[in-house]
């Protein structure tokens, strides 16, 4: 085993943030609220005003709390970096998130395991969303070319009356490894609930993917949406679920899988439900090979055929 | 510039494009003036090379060759655009991307230039995605725009006006005028003899088949007074 100190594996994290896409300076930043952790190491962890992050390093990872405060707007995006630089690891990550009444927030979180031949990363979070206060989440991972990661990302979100939870999981960049993605969002009155997943699957990449929104309040919205490409021998199985159980509760699941090539297996498995006479949700799911008329659209531009399916690809997970 | 010698398609058994033979002239702008299901869209496809369509008999000849057995991009790159009737819709590639791969990395200037070439707003459009929330002639306009930006040697523009209110019509026949005037031959399938009118020259298509070829003027009123009024429809008796 490598053997890291603190400020190398400072350094290392941040060096796999930037080749991950990741703003480095942000993290340097200290008008910035950030959160660094390495296995079951926290590196780095600066609050802001309107923002405290507690953390706990146990003994496979770390539990954290984040709270913001009522009414705090904060300006600029909450980083967190949790990640592991060796081919090997478990990190579970227990998070605690309390958005307070009126609060608004961004947090940008970026998952990274470049090396991983055998790791586990576990996220398991309770978020509570306060009355008309706004969070999004945007969660993108980097895994590098191995495939040899499971990632487990979990989390139950309340949203409180006028709330608002918006939240992407990206995982476009190496393999996928395998992913068991399970999100569950319940919405008070006037919440809006928008969950977004995009992943790219090769090799032998196994994905699943959960989301549900429970519609509780009058008049909630919410939307699952899922863009899924698939290559090689990757297979993914998606379910999108809703249920519209308040009058006007607007509910919508959206799931597109495109296969590229003829071993890799798609499923999706939409399930709407309304238990009140005035809700209304819908679904649409499309499962298939990448349509040939955006091919031939693109290679009418001159366009090679590998570059036409890259350019849709890229399109469908942006 | 381009050839079309007794080009047949036979489709289940059945006729599409019966020995049908045309010329577009370097610098002409060539319509081509019919009814629904009389073939128009299928020359267009036979011609780009797309949506599986292979001549059953017959030559495809572009620039002194035989393009018949050259993939879509192949032909693209020997100059060949087409502006589909019915343009695909492609979720998260933006406007500005999408001509921008067309006109192979012009810069943006000249993005914006064909945008408004097609009546568009630059501000308004460049980062919307080609995909379902655009309007039927909205998602039109783009991609005459997109063609504007190859600067093709020929244009095969197959139903321009299709979906395009009366308000955008000057402005995307204006378009076309002037990416013929920019040097592209332009192959101009319509049924509306409106549309034809800036032609050089005018063909109607019947059944397949070419069954009159001249100027725009005395050949669009040929097909209003016996097309419009044809029984038989793809029966063609003249």
């Amino acid at each position: 085993m490598i053997s890291y100190s603190v400020e190398k594996e400072y350094q290392g994290m941040l060096d796999a943030y930037e080749k991950a896409g990741g703003d480095k300076s942000a993290l340097q930043n200290k008008d910035i609220a950030k959160l660094v952790i390495h296995k079951n190491r926290v590196l780095s962890a600066d609050g802001v005003n309107g923002i405290k992050i507690e953390t706990k390093e146990t003994k496979t990872g770390v539990n954290i709390h984040l709270l913001v405060e009522e009414g705090a707007k904060i300006p600029h995006p909450v980083h967190l970096c949790f990640g592991i630089l060796p081919k090997e690891g478990l990190q579970e990550i227990i998070m605690k998130v309390t958005a307070q009444d009126n609060s608004d927030v961004n947090v940008i979180a970026h998952c990274i395991f470049p090396n991983a031949v055998k790791v586990i990363h576990k996220m398991d979070a309770d978020i509570d969303i306060g009355s008309n206060a706004r969070f999004d989440y945007k969660e993108t991972h980097y895994h590098g070319e191995f495939g040899g990661i499971e990632v487990i990302p979990k989390a139950r979100i309340k949203v409180g009356k006028g709330g608002v939870w918006q939240s992407t999981f990206t995982l476009s960049q190496g393999r996928v490894g395998k992913l068991d993605y399970d999100f569950e969002v319940f919405c008070q009155d006037k919440a809006v609930a928008e969950l977004v997943v995009k992943v790219y699957g090769k090799g032998s990449d196994d994905i699943k993917v959960w989301e549900k929104i429970h519609l509780n309040g009058v008049g909630a919205r919410g939307l699952a949406k899922s863009r899924i490409v698939l290559s090689d021998k990757a297979k993914a199985e998606v379910k999108g679920e809703t249920y519209g159980n308040a009058p006007y509760a607007r509910g919508h699941v959206d799931c597109i899988e495109l296969v590229n090539g003829t071993e890799a297996v798609a499923r999706a498995i939409p399930i709407v439900s309304v238990t009140n006479g005035k809700a209304k949700v819908t679904h649409e799911a499309a499962i298939g090979s990448i349509d040939r008329k955006q091919v031939e659209t693109l290679m009418a531009r001159g366009l090679d055929e590998s570059e036409a399916v890259d350019v849709i690809v890229r399109g469908i997970l942006r | 510039m381009l050839v079309v010698q007794s080009l047949r398609l036979m489709l289940n058994g059945k006729s599409i494009i019966d020995d049908l033979s045309l010329e577009v002239n370097k610098g002409e702008i060539h319509g081509i003036l019919g009814e629904n299901g009389t073939g128009k869209t299928t020359i267009a496809y036979l011609i780009m090379g797309v949506n599986n369509y292979k001549p059953t008999a017959g030559r495809i000849i572009f620039e002194g060759q035989d393009i018949a057995d050259l993939s879509v991009s192949q032909r693209a790159k020997m100059g060949i655009g087409l502006a589909w009737q019915e343009p695909a819709r492609i979720e998260g590639l933006r406007v500005r991307d999408y001509l921008m791969l067309s006109g192979n990395n012009q810069g943006i200037e000249q993005v914006e230039r064909y945008l408004w070439m097609v009546g568009m707003e630059p501000e308004r459009y460049l980062d919307r995605d080609i995909d379902n929330t655009l309007s039927g002639g909205e998602r039109k306009r783009i991609e005459l725009a997109s063609v504007l930006a190859m600067r093709p040697k020929l244009a095969i523009l197959d139903e321009p006006d299709s979906g395009i209110d009366i308000v955008a019509l000057p402005l995307i026949l204006n378009g076309i005028v002037e990416m013929n005037r920019q040097g592209s031959s332009v192959l101009l399938i319509t049924h509306s003899e409106k549309v034809a009118e800036i032609a050089h020259l005018v063909s109607i298509l019947c059944a397949g088949k070419i069954i009159r070829t001249g100027a725009p003027l005395e050949t669009n009123q040929w097909f209003k007074d016996n097309c419009r009024t044809c029984l038989h429809i793809n029966e063609p008796a003249h």
